[in-house]
């Protein structure tokens, strides 16, 4: 089971993709065989942290076989503890999101539920893959379902959206193919291991491979995306079915930064560092101050995603060995927190068929399960104690503080108090004040028990993953890359002085 | 020394040639009203034959026939394989999609059996007079078949415009063969090739080499020779296009590689940095001009143009990894173009001249089969990762960084990106939801039939061999650019003419 363990994870959401294609798009039959595939999938994600084993140094449940003899592109996949719970999010939100497009998607199913499950087998595909041309081709196959969705079921133009959302990460991605093709021509080898070496030892020019860490750094800044980068993120959260959006959101940008750049060029992530730390900083606060003034709630949570993104990024490129376990905490917490709010916000969207934040008021009476999990979702993304935001948001800023600059860190904390202001402000709009015409005028239909089935339990692992970080904290440390973060730690005991916080925490 | 009879070496042109006298000799001689729908799938089977006959060839040594002017190697096989299978399924095609009343559909395929017998024996013609006539049997059915469609204004119109444009190019070639056999006394590659070298008249070489190069990149639509294309893919119907748009261009490319690597290897410093420019010229000349098209078939066309850019970027690779990933790549760009032209002209109809790009909206929600195979299709062009369209990209820009032109490579994935913004629009619009009856003509649902189902079956499957397991072909490309050089001169069997240039 371990040693194939990883090809099940890709094959089952292909193969569920392919039976959705054959069979005939009757009623809700293409989403059943979704759900029941994303939930067979998400059970097998699950066999990876209950096999993993702590302090096993390199990739586990590694798969090693040649693929193509010339160039040589194997077959290679393998997770440690910076992918290990990616995968476990992703194979989460599956069922998530076939819930969440239950009512949404009404017409063409089987072409929605066939590409959302492909977008799945690409997603699991970038976070497992170690050879880097097959990491490329997960990385550009996970643009295309989610652009045709865009496309397909664009709230009002989706293919305008679809081509922005394609053009802006695709472009980035010629000279991130160029990069791996130049690797390739020095090295002879596309493996990430070989390569981690090889470059770590010097064995390459330095100039060249300074641009080819930026033409890595790029693609993914992008994808992330890093202030000034953002431009398509708006148009892209509310165009984007829920489902998707949700799945998609920030990820795969984020762990490719702390894969493919920060673990592959270390000395070249610690020169461009101090750029980012700043981009960060200006991403965090600029998120949130645009997000403050939306009108139209997906826009206002593009914004935030934006803030929370760059919050994130400082983070990694604190290059603190603290900063990263909370970056990576952080992308598990957001993952979840946004997913729930996306899910919240579409339910209210189905509901009322406009985003228009204006147009809402005085629902909590109306409609009191949705706001008392909108209330708790928004609180674990202000980063309340005891909710899953606060733990990476803390382990961020403490380290920045400590490890980065004071200023920076200063400045960020100020991102974090605007994020409390938009997002309690929304909450206010939406939920709270005098009921609106149109909360008068539609019947309140609360959470039906396919949403509650799945808000329920994310509001839970919100709490747990607030309380008992050290379920997670200890199998992400146990990463490849984790030595080499170290060895760039300035100011090593301020390791422990965090850890002791966080002791103290539980 | 020769056991292998020569009638062997030219088998697949011999089961083609007859194929077509076959079916224009039945045609004239069927009554008028009969149907002439059958005649498609007595080509169908010639072509198969051909293309069996062609694998079979394999087991033959490497070697010449007649006088050394045809030669078969894996070089010769990948292609002719390659180009009967672009026929066949353009002949699938044809027989689903050409009006049944028309009274010429012996003809029509007669003419694409014929024009397979050209292409097949540009690919292994070794001497020049004999690529002359192969390529003027192609060239020849090729100009009928764009005017096929001769009772609208663009039919001949792009039939006049193909002709007078490309005997004009024809010419050019002729002319530099002709300095080719002043400078070095001969036609045959081979000898060409180990006299260049000791030439004494080095600027004729020159000359000869740039007049060679313009006629070839004219056929391969390269720009700055480019500017036919869009016309006679717009007036030409589509499942012509589908053919013409493919197999002249691999015959023309085979003929490119043996030209530059086989005849002229020892003037890579010349013919290297020119065809540089033309393919960053191609790729851009085309993808900026594609980007403005509001027709789907001069949008194709222009698109086309990209990929003649995409695949010259192979040319700048050194030695057989260039040969190679310019093959591999012909066989992607055949299998995808192929393919998109067939969802074309299924959705557009046979008759249809204007395609527009907002005819194609809300495709998927009228024939999801259709509508996903134009986006499969679309996705492959643009370089999608697990398509054909990929590994074709791949291995062009992985030979061009191999060689030293990085630039190259970036330029051209630059550009790809760029051309991402056209198709995907055109994929966009097939995914868009309708837009709601607005009492126009009713839009048609079209029907795939079974012939035209297998065309599209053999395009989906070839698209996606060759982007998921590309090793076997990959192989084959390989095998093929091994054999492109000329044999050493004891190499050549007796029989061959000597000529009165001194060897060295």
């Amino acid at each position: 089971m371990n040693e194939s363990i990883l090809t099940l994870i890709l094959l089952v959401p292909l193969a569920g993709a392919v039976l959705v294609a054959l069979l005939p798009d009757r009623g809700k039959l293409p989403a059943w065989i979704a759900l029941l595939t994303s939930l067979v999938s998400f059970g097998l994600t699950l066999h990876l942290p209950a096999h993993f084993v702590l302090g096993q140094h390199g990739f586990q449940f590694e798969i090693n076989r040649p693929w193509i003899e010339n160039p040589a592109i194997s077959y290679h996949v393998g997770v440690d503890g910076l992918s290990l719970w990616l995968v476990v999010l992703v194979g989460l939100l599956a069922p998530v999101g076939v819930l969440a497009s239950w009512n949404a998607i009404k017409e063409r199913r089987k072409i929605f539920y066939s590409l959302f499950l492909l977008q799945q087998t690409a997603m699991f595909g970038v976070f497992l893959s170690l050879d880097l041309m097959v990491y490329y081709g997960f990385w550009e196959l996970s643009l295309v379902p989610m652009a045709i969705l865009i496309a397909m079921y664009g709230r009002r133009d989706g293919p305008k959206a679809a081509l922005k959302f394609f053009l802006f990460t695709f472009i980035p991605s010629a000279p991130l193919l160029v990069a791996i093709l130049w690797l390739y021509a020095r090295t002879g080898t596309f493996n990430f291991a070989e390569l981690q070496v090889l470059i770590a030892t010097g064995s390459l020019p330095a100039g060249p491979l300074c641009w080819v860490a930026l033409a890595f750094l790029f693609a993914f800044a992008v994808k992330v995306p890093v202030f000034p980068l953002h431009g398509w993120v708006a148009d892209t959260y509310s165009e984007a079915p829920v489902a998707l959006a949700m799945v998609v959101a920030g990820k795969l940008g984020l762990y490719s930064m702390l894969r493919f750049h920060v673990e592959l060029f270390p000395a070249q992530a610690r020169a461009v560092a101090p750029i980012l730390v700043a981009l960060a900083v200006i991403g965090i606060l600029y998120g949130a101050c645009l997000a403050l003034v939306q009108r139209d709630f997906w826009r206002l949570l593009a914004y935030a995603a934006l803030s929370h993104l760059s919050l994130i990024t400082l983070g990694i490129y604190g290059l603190t060995f603290t900063g990263s376990d909370g970056a990576v905490f952080q992308i598990l917490s957001h993952g979840v927190v946004d997913g729930a709010l996306f899910l919240l916000l579409g339910a209210l969207y189905d509901r009322y068929a406009t985003s228009q934040i204006v147009s809402y008021g005085g629902l909590a009476a109306r409609v009191p399960q949705t706001a008392t999990l909108f209330v708790i979702t928004a609180l674990a993304m202000i980063g309340l104690p005891m909710l899953s935001g606060f733990v990476g948001e803390f382990l961020i800023l403490s380290s920045t503080f400590t490890g980065v600059s004071r200023g920076w860190a200063i400045a960020a904390a100020l991102g974090v108090i605007l994020g409390a202001a938009y997002m309690l402000w929304l909450v206010q709009r939406l939920f709270y004040g005098p009921p609106s015409e149109m909360a008068l005028s539609k019947p309140g239909v609360d959470l039906g028990l396919g949403a509650q089935a799945m808000l329920w339990p994310l509001a839970v692992l919100m709490l747990v993953m607030g309380l008992a970080p050290s379920l997670w904290i200890p199998t992400i440390e146990n990463r490849v890359g984790t030595p080499l973060v170290k060895e760039l730690t300035s100011l090593p005991d301020h390791v422990s002085t965090l850890y002791s916080h966080l002791e103290g925490l539980r | 020394m020769n056991p292998v009879p020569d009638i062997y070496r030219i088998l697949p042109e011999v089961i083609l040639t007859l194929t077509g006298v076959l079916v224009m000799v039945v045609d004239a001689s069927l009554p008028a009203p009969w149907p002439r729908r059958s005649l498609g799938w007595v080509a169908a089977i010639g072509t198969t034959l051909a293309l069996w006959a062609s694998l079979g060839q394999l087991a033959l040594p490497v070697g010449t026939a007649f006088s050394a002017t045809v030669e078969t190697s894996p070089f010769t096989v990948f292609f002719h394989v390659l180009i009967c299978g672009i026929v066949l399924v353009a002949i699938l095609l044809a027989l689903d999609t050409l009006p049944a009343k028309s009274h010429h559909q012996g003809e029509y395929y007669a003419l694409v059996v014929f024009g397979a017998v050209g292409m097949c024996l540009l690919t292994s013609a070794v001497e020049l007079l004999l690529v002359f006539i192969a390529l003027e049997i192609s060239s020849i059915a090729t100009y009928v078949l764009a005017g096929y469609r001769k009772d609208t204004g663009r039919g001949p119109e792009a039939a006049i415009k193909y002709f007078l444009l490309g005997s004009f190019a024809t010419a050019f070639l002729l002319y530099g063969i002709a300095l080719i056999f002043g400078a070095t006394g001969t036609t045959q590659v081979y000898e060409i090739a180990r006299a260049i070298p000791t030439a004494q008249n080095h600027s004729l070489v020159l000359a000869a080499l740039a007049l060679m190069l313009v006629g070839i990149l004219f056929k391969v639509s390269a720009a700055p020779f480019h500017v036919w294309t869009p016309d006679v893919y717009e007036g030409a119907p589509s499942p012509v296009v589908a053919l013409l748009s493919t197999a002249p261009k691999a015959a023309a490319f085979a003929l490119l590689l043996r030209v530059v690597y086989e005849v002229f290897p020892t003037l890579r410093s010349l013919w290297s940095p020119l065809l540089w420019g033309v393919a960053v010229l191609s790729m851009t000349v085309g993808n900026l001009a594609a980007l403005r098209q509001q027709n789907v078939k001069r949008m194709l066309a222009y698109s086309s143009i990209a990929h003649a850019g995409y695949l010259l970027a192979a040319f700048a690779g050194l030695g057989s990894s260039g040969i190679a990933a310019a093959s591999f790549y012909i066989a992607a760009y055949a299998a995808m173009n192929v393919g998109i032209f067939a969802v074309v002209t299924l959705v557009s109809g046979y008759e249809d001249e204007l395609p527009l790009i907002q005819d194609f909206r809300g495709l998927i929600y009228r024939s999801p089969l259709l509508g996903a195979l134009l986006i499969f299709f679309l996705a492959s062009l643009v370089g999608i990762p697990f398509t054909g369209g990929f590994f074709g990209k791949f291995y062009s820009f992985t030979a061009a960084v191999g060689g030293g032109a990085v630039w190259l490579a970036i330029i051209g994935l630059l550009n790809s990106g760029l051309a991402a913004a056209y198709y995907l629009h055109l994929a966009f619009a097939a995914a868009q939801r309708p837009v709601e009856s607005d009492g126009g003509a009713p839009v048609l649902t079209p029907q795939v039939g079974v012939a035209v189902g297998a065309a599209l079956l053999f395009a989906v499957a070839a698209t996606l061999v060759l982007g998921i397991v590309p090793g076997e072909v990959l192989h084959a490309a390989e095998a093929g650019a091994h054999t492109l050089q000329a044999p050493p001169a004891a190499a050549v069997e007796p029989g061959v003419m000597l000529t009165s240039q001194p060897n060295p």
